[in-house]
């Protein structure tokens, strides 16, 4: 018996999904949204502490990887195995570039003593202790977001590799490049809330 | 008989790099911009130009522009519960 995959059920679940995920950083964004208008200035003082152009240069590296996973799908509907794997690899490494960022960020703010529950945080304003505190938080669950994503297309990648993902059967892959575009949304609004608000 | 080819459009690379580019300019832009001392007005400003950049990649990247109304809706819908989760409370705090 042959069993038809309702490719399009599987695609409406997956964006079901991603509206959770929506509404979990939402949540964090509410929070957000309340202490910048209790503590306008205080975040604004919180924002010039991070480096805006490592900011920029984590976007533009989300920004071009969306890029390339959206291609590595173009690419698996034409039949292209060679190109889809060289996009899904670049787009991994984009993401690598991405977290190692992050861990020079966050290492230099902790260099300073500056993260949750530190000295100087406590000792210091409360704006700028809920500042970072949504920093951390925001940016800590959305770099699990990265490697969760990355472990994604990687196991595309293989299945790719494998002959598992065609181009008649790429659901795998249309999803896990999803789940990476929401990756990119969320970094696409927490860039601005954090590194631009000053 | 139900196919599995209905969601064929494909997205070609020329389109997907004109979207790039476009993100890339408003990502500049919004950089740019911050630089700029506009007051309460700088964080409108970087919202509107993030969610153009989240419309871009939502319609071309994430093909929504070429999805069924199911998807479409339940999206759109998504949205509009989130602006009122963040917009109602915000408006609370704003008046106590």
């Amino acid at each position: 018996m042959a069993s038809t995959i309702d490719t399009t059920g599987v695609r409406i679940g997956m964006w079901i999904f991603l509206y959770s995920e929506i509404i979990l950083f939402g949540g964090l964004f509410v929070l957000y949204a309340v202490y910048l208008y209790e503590y306008p200035e205080l975040f604004a003082q919180g924002g010039k502490e991070l480096n805006r152009i490592i900011g920029s240069l984590n976007t533009v590296v989300l920004l071009v990887s969306s890029c390339t996973v959206a291609a590595s799908i173009t690419a698996i509907q034409r039949g292209k195995k060679g190109q889809a794997m060289a996009c899904l690899a670049f787009s991994i490494f984009c993401g690598l570039v991405f977290v190692v960022n992050k861990y020079f960020e966050w290492g230099a703010k902790i260099d300073h003593d500056i993260y949750p529950n530190s000295a100087t945080l406590q000792d210091g304003e409360p704006g700028l202790n809920i500042f970072f505190g949504l920093y951390y938080v925001i940016t800590g669950l959305h770099g699990l977001h990265v490697i969760i994503g990355m472990v994604l297309l990687s196991v595309s990648l293989v299945l790719v590799h494998h002959g598992r993902i065609t181009a008649s059967r790429y659901a795998v892959l249309e999803n896990s490049g999803l789940y990476w575009h929401l990756v990119d949304l969320i970094w696409i609004f927490v860039f601005p809330l954090f590194y631009l608000v000053l | 008989m139900e196919s599995s080819e209905e969601h064929r459009h494909i997205v070609g690379y020329g389109q997907l790099a004109v979207v790039l580019a476009l993100l890339l300019t408003l990502t500049g832009v919004t950089v740019a911009v911050s630089y700029v001392d506009l007051g309460f007005l700088n964080v409108p400003v970087a919202l509107t130009i993030a969610t153009l950049k989240a419309a871009l990649v939502l319609l071309f990247f994430m093909h929504l522009r070429y999805e069924g109304p199911i998807i479409r809706y339940s999206f759109i819908t998504t949205v509009v519960f989130l602006a009122i989760m963040i917009g109602f409370t915000f408006w609370d705090v704003a008046f106590r």
